[in-house]
C-alpha cells in the first residue's frame, strides 16, 4: 500500500486518489459454466484472512478463528454495496464475491484507496475473484454468514441459460448451508421477469421464508439495495422499476416439518 | 487453429473409452461386468451365463455404473445413452427404463430398495420411485426422474448412500464430497446439506463407507486424482486422516519411469467389518490393501499385492459383503488399435478379511484361473475368451487412464496459448483492427 501511494498511478483520479473506472471497462456478462483458472481455497479454514484483512489479522493469530466473514456480496460488481456497508457495520467482516477478474482488480484498488484516504476505516471489507456458484462452500463454513446479498445479477433471459442464473432451486440450497438460522438473503433487480423468478425459487424453498413488511421497514440495509449499487443508482435515473426478494434462513431443526409450521403463519 | 481442432478430435476419441466395471451379488449368486455397451452377468450358484430380457435391447452406448441393491434383488445400470435401466435379478429382465437428459455417470440404490438416485454429467442428481416392484406387470415400464439436488455443473463421479440411508454423498471433479441429508420424501428434493468434505487438491473419483458395530454411523473414505486415499467424519466434514498411496505406490512398484502426473485412485472397496479397505490404483498393476483404525481414526497401507505374470491394473473391485474374495476386472471399451475392441480380464483375491487376526500377511493371494468361483466358464462368459494378449493389456491401461484425465482434469494452457485463445474470441477481434 505504501509503494501504491509513492509511484504515481495512472489509473486513479488525481484529485481524490480512487481507481477510475475507465480503466477497468469489463463485459458485463461471464460465464458460470466455464472451467475456473483462478487459484481457490480448497476449504474455509484455508481462506487467508491476513491478506484480506491485513489491518485486522496479523499473520500470528491467522489461525485464531474467532472472527469470520459474515456477510457475502455475490457478483459486487464495482463495489458501491460493499462500501456503503463497511461503514454501517464497521465490526462485520464482509467480502465482495466477483467472476470478472478487471472488476475485481477495480473493487481491489477502490478498497486499498479507501483504506488509505480514511485511516481505521474499511478495514472489514475485501474482495475476491471467484465462481461463487461453484465454491461458495470452500470460502464459508456451515452456518457462517448472517448476510448474502444478490443485487442485479444477470438476468439471463434464454431458458436455456436459466441454470446460469445465480438464483436457483439447487443452489439455494447451498447458501442455505452457508447462510446462519435466522441470516437473511437480499435480491433485487430491474428485471421483472428475474424478480419474478428469485421470488418464487425463494418462496419455494423449504429453508428459507419471507421477512414481513415490518421487518422490511426496521432493516437498514433493505434501503441500500437500490442507492448504493451502481446498478440501483443507474436504474433510479432512469426511473425504472426494481424487484426485491428478502427472504430468512429458518433455524436448523429436522429436516421435513419446518416448512409446515411457516406456510400456517403465513396463510 | 489447425492444431486445437485435431486435438480436440483426438480427446474426443479417447473420452469415448469407458472402463470395464463389476458387481458382486451381496450374497454372491451372480457376478456382473460391463464392457462398452456390454452386460454381462454370470450365475454362480448354477455356472451358466444368465440372459438378459430387454424389450429395448439393452444399451446403445458405454455403461458407466452398475451396482446391486442391498438385499441383491434389483440391478441397475447406466452410462452414456442417457438410460437408466432396473433389472430384476430373478428373472434378469429390465423392470424398469428411465430417460436421462444428459450422459449418467454413477448410481445408488436407497438402502430401503424404494429409490433409484443418478447423477449426470451436468451435475444434477435425480431420484426415481422404485416402489413395488413384484406387480406381474410383464411389460418394461418408463420411469420418470426428479432432480433432488446438484453440484453446479461439475461432473459428479460417486454417489453413495450412508450406512443408515441417512445421507446420500456425492463427489465430483472440482475437489468437493457433498453430505446431503436423504428425506423422507426424497421426491421434494434434498435441500438439508449436512456437510461438505473438503480437502481433496484433485477431482475425487471414488467413495466408500467404512463401518463396523461399534461404529455404526462409519466414516467416508474417499479416493482422488490427487493420489490419496482420505478418511473424513462425514457428518461435520472434518477430515480425520489422509493416506498418501500414490507415494507409496511409486516406491513399491517404481519402474524407472518418473510419473509427471501421481496416479489417481480409481476405486475402493471395504470390507464390511470396516477393518479393510482395497484401493485400485492408476499404473499400480495389482491392488493396495490400506488398513483402517476406526477407534484412532487413522488409514495406513497394509500391504501391496502385485499381480505376477500380466499387467493388470483394476479398473473396478467389488466383493461380496459374506465372501473373503476381492473381485477385480480390468478393461476398456473402443480400443481403435485392437482388433478385439472390447478387453476384459477378471481376477479375485482370496483372503480379503481382517477379521481372524491383526495379521493379513500371508493370508491373501490371487486365485488361479481354475480357482476362481465359477471356474472357466465364468472368465469365458464375463472376458468373452480366456486368454488375453499381453499388449492389450497395457494398452488398456493408457487408454482408460488418459480417457479419465481427459475426463475430470481442468485442462491447463500456458500463458501463450490462453492469449493465442482470447484473441480468437469475438470481441478481441475487433480490438485488434482498431
Amino acid at each position: 500500500m505504501l509503494e501504491h501511494e509513492s509511484t504515481p498511478n495512472t489509473t486513479h483520479s488525481k484529485t481524490t486518489g480512487l481507481p477510475r473506472k475507465r480503466f477497468y471497462r469489463a463485459r458485463a456478462h461471464s460465464n458460470p459454466l466455464s472451467d475456473s483458472h483462478f487459484p481457490v481455497p480448497i476449504s474455509p479454514s484455508q481462506f487467508d484472512y491476513t491478506l484480506h484483512y491485513p489491518q485486522l489479522f496479523q499473520s500470528s493469530d491467522q489461525s485464531d478463528g474467532s472472527k469470520k466473514i459474515e456477510f457475502a456480496d455475490i457478483g459486487c460488481g464495482f463495489g458501491g454495496l460493499l462500501i456503503s456497508l463497511s461503514t454501517l457495520f464497521p465490526n462485520t467482516l464482509m467480502i465482495g464475491m466477483e467472476l470478472r477478474d478487471k472488476v475485481t482488480e477495480y473493487v481491489k484498488e477502490r478498497i486499498l484507496a479507501l483504506r488509505t484516504s480514511n485511516p481505521g476505516q474499511y478495514n472489514n471489507v475485501s474482495v475476491v475473484r471467484t465462481n461463487s456458484m461453484k465454491y461458495i462452500p470452500n470460502y464459508f463454513e456451515k452456518g457462517q454468514l448472517t448476510k448474502m446479498f444478490f443485487l442485479f445479477p444477470d438476468p439471463h433471459f434464454k431458458e436455456k441459460n436459466h441454470r446460469r442464473r445465480v438464483i436457483s432451486p439447487h443452489l439455494l440450497d447451498e447458501y442455505a448451508y452457508v447462510l446462519r438460522g435466522g441470516g437473511i438473503i437480499y435480491t433485487i433487480t430491474d428485471v421483472e421477469e428475474l424478480g419474478v423468478w428469485m421470488n418464487s425459487c425463494l418462496e419455494n424453498h423449504p429453508l428459507f421464508e419471507a421477512l414481513s413488511e415490518d421487518e422490511l421497514e426496521a432493516d437498514p440495509v433493505v434501503k441500500l439495495l437500490n442507492t448504493a449499487t451502481e446498478e440501483g443508482q443507474k436504474v433510479a435515473r432512469n426511473d425504472g422499476q426494481t424487484f426485491r426478494a428478502i427472504y430468512r434462513r429458518i433455524a436448523f431443526e429436522s429436516n421435513g416439518k419446518v416448512k409446515a409450521r411457516t406456510f400456517c403463519a403465513r396463510f | 487453429m489447425e492444431d486445437s481442432i485435431m486435438e480436440e478430435s483426438e480427446q474426443k476419441l479417447e473420452t469415448e473409452v469407458a472402463p470395464a466395471l463389476i458387481a458382486i451379488h451381496p450374497a454372491q449368486k451372480s457376478v456382473s461386468v460391463s464392457v462398452g455397451s456390454d452386460l454381462r452377468v454370470f450365475n454362480l450358484q448354477d455356472g451358466t451365463g444368465f440372459k438378459l430380457v430387454d424389450e429395448n435391447g439393452g444399451h446403445k452406448d458405454s455403461i458407466r455404473a452398475i451396482r446391486y441393491s442391498k438385499s441383491g434383488h434389483l440391478f441397475v445400470s447406466a452410462g452414456d445413452d442417457k438410460l437408466v435401466k432396473i433389472w430384476d435379478t430373478n428373472s434378469w429382465r429390465c423392470i424398469y427404463s428411465v430417460v436421462s437428459e444428459k450422459r449418467v455417470t454413477s448410481i445408488a440404490i436407497s438402502n430401503d430398495e424404494m429409490f433409484v438416485c443418478f447423477a449426470d454429467k451436468f451435475g444434477v442428481v435425480y431420484v426415481v420411485e422404485i416402489g413395488d416392484y413384484h406387480c406381474e406387470n410383464p411389460a418394461l415400464v418408463i420411469k420418470k426422474a426428479v432432480p433432488i439436488l446438484s453440484h453446479y455443473c461439475s461432473i459428479i463421479t460417486r454417489l453413495e448412500f450412508s450406512p443408515d440411508g441417512q445421507h446420500i454423498v456425492t463427489a465430483d471433479r472440482d475437489f468437493k464430497i457433498r453430505v446431503t441429508i436423504f428425506p423422507k420424501n426424497p421426491l421434494d428434493g434434498a435441500h438439508e446439506i449436512q456437510s461438505f468434505c473438503l480437502g481433496h487438491t484433485e477431482f475425487v473419483s471414488c467413495l466408500a463407507f467404512v463401518n463396523s458395530q461399534d461404529y455404526a454411523q462409519g466414516y467416508l473414505i474417499s479416493g482422488s486424482g490427487d493420489s490419496t486415499v482420505r478418511l473424513w467424519d462425514y457428518a461435520s466434514g472434518s477430515l480425520l486422516d489422509t493416506c498418501e498411496v500414490g507415494a507409496k505406490a511409486e516406491l513399491l512398484h517404481s519402474n524407472g519411469k518418473e510419473e509427471e502426473i501421481l496416479p489417481a485412485i480409481t476405486d475402493l472397496y471395504a470390507t464390511s467389518d470396516g477393518l479393510l479397505v482395497a484401493a485400485a490404483i492408476q499404473s499400480l498393476s495389482g491392488i493396495m490393501l490400506l488398513r483402517c483404525d476406526l477407534s484412532a481414526r487413522t488409514l495406513s497401507v497394509a500391504k501391496v499385492i502385485s499381480v505376477p505374470g500380466e499387467t493388470f491394473i483394476p479398473t473396478s473391485i467389488g466383493a461380496a459383503s459374506s465372501v473373503p474374495l476381492l473381485w477385480m476386472v480390468m478393461g476398456a471399451s473402443s480400443l481403435h488399435n485392437n482388433n478385439s475392441t472390447l478387453l476384459v480380464r477378471v481376477r479375485v483375491i482370496s483372503g480379503f478379511t481382517a477379521t481372524s487376526s491383526k495379521s493379513i500377511e500371508h493370508e491373501t493371494s490371487i486365485l488361479e484361473d481354475r480357482e476362481v468361483p465359477g471356474g472357466e466358464s465364468l472368465l469365458e462368459i464375463l472376458q468373452g475368451k480366456l486368454s488375453i494378449g499381453g499388449e492389450a493389456f497395457s494398452t488398456a491401461a493408457e487408454a482408460v487412464k488418459t480417457a479419465m484425465r481427459n475426463l475430470l482434469i481442468k485442462k491447463q494452457y500456458s500463458a501463450e496459448r490462453r492469449e493465442v485463445r482470447k484473441k480468437g474470441r469475438n470481441d478481441k477481434k475487433n480490438q485488434i483492427v482498431e
